[in-house]
């Protein structure tokens, strides 16, 4: 049954990603990529993994898009010709996606009991996370938050060092903010210079 | 600028509560269903961001302060670090919340784990809704685009 899902899904996937190869408007490639992220989210709802789901409509179809969009307005809207022949690259990623195939052939079969993703971390840990969490049943949270709570101190830490050089690196230097003084509103300049 | 188009304004109103609650939802509840603090702190951003977009930059601004944004970048790393050392002055080991155990209410307050994992949550969201919102307004601040 779940097939009749899937397959479409992936299907606009496939193709999505090609129109997006295929295309020199750049204002129309962000948006296919936000389309991109959605049916990826939508297929991560499929693989019973919700929160990824939310994270992708977010992060990828919401934000990122907007960023994206931004820095359009800031650069150009048409993607610039290439002028070389596409033989060589063409090659290249011939040969990266057959290997990347290869690769998949030795995978465990989708959904496969056996599979060491299964067997490996210790199933006692999923066994064991609800005594130890004290009633707390979701196991994700238990790990990441808990057994794991380091990992997710460091993450945090990542998110937080790159706002800090997203904000050095493209904040308004004081220069800028007075050059642009004579084409915003005064109120605007006031604004910005707080951030 | 937006003044021209009242569908957008409307349904941009109508849905911000939601998402707002839906981010709080994800937040606070993390640690029963799906979700947690990033998630929540995504869905509080791109609710803010919304908000930025249609209305403009500066109404924004009014709303979050960039000021204020900039603190809670930190704010919330500094929460998730504290708890940890507050397990290590209650005498566990760093982030280990068993020290976090009291027995106030034990039925309305979580304790322990639960505590700690909560608390955790709340330094994540905080910083990774901070994050977000702020690298929207660099972004948004280096030309007029909204």
């Amino acid at each position: 049954m779940s097939s009749y899902i899937d397959f479409p899904i992936l299907a606009l996937l496939a193709i999505t990603a090609l129109t997006i190869a295929r295309m020199r408007d750049l204002w129309a490639v962000i948006m296919f990529t936000g389309i991109y992220s959605f049916l990826s989210a939508s297929w991560m709802v499929i693989l019973d993994a919700p929160d990824v789901a939310f994270t992708e409509a977010a992060v990828g179809a919401g934000i990122s898009t907007v960023l994206m969009l931004s820095t359009l307005a800031l650069t150009g809207k048409k993607e610039r010709k290439y002028k070389k022949s596409p033989g060589m690259p063409l090659l290249v990623v011939t040969v990266t996606g057959c290997v990347l195939v290869y690769g998949t052939l030795d995978m465990p079969h989708f959904g496969d009991p056996n599979a060491p993703i299964h067997l490996h971390p210790n199933p006692s840990f999923v066994e064991r996370s609800e005594h130890d969490m004290h009633g707390l049943p979701n196991i994700v949270t238990g790990i990441l938050a808990s057994y794991r709570g380091y990992d997710t101190l460091g993450e945090t830490t990542v998110v937080l060092t790159a706002g800090i050089a997203v904000l050095l690196i493209l904040r308004r230097g004081k220069d800028e903010a007075v050059a642009s003084m004579s084409t915003a509103a005064p109120s605007t300049i006031t604004a910005e210079s707080t951030l | 600028m937006v003044n021209n188009f009242p569908i957008i304004r409307i349904v941009t109103k109508l849905l911000i509560p939601y998402i707002i609650l839906f981010a709080f939802y994800v937040q606070l509840h993390g640690d029963f269903g799906p979700g947690g603090g990033f998630q929540a702190g995504v869905i509080f951003a791109s609710a803010l961001i919304l908000y930025g977009l249609v209305f403009g930059l500066d109404s924004i601004k009014r709303v979050a302060p960039p000021i204020v944004i900039e603190k809670l970048m930190a704010i919330g790393v500094m929460i998730y670090a504290s708890t940890g050392l507050l397990c290590l002055l209650l005498g566990g080991k760093f982030l280990d919340y068993e020290q976090l155990n009291h027995h106030l209410y034990p039925e309305y307050l979580p304790s322990g784990q639960h505590l700690g994992i909560f608390l955790v949550e709340l330094g994540v969201g905080i910083t990774v809704t901070a994050v977000m919102t702020m690298i929207f307004y660099i972004f948004a601040g280096r030309k007029r685009i909204v």
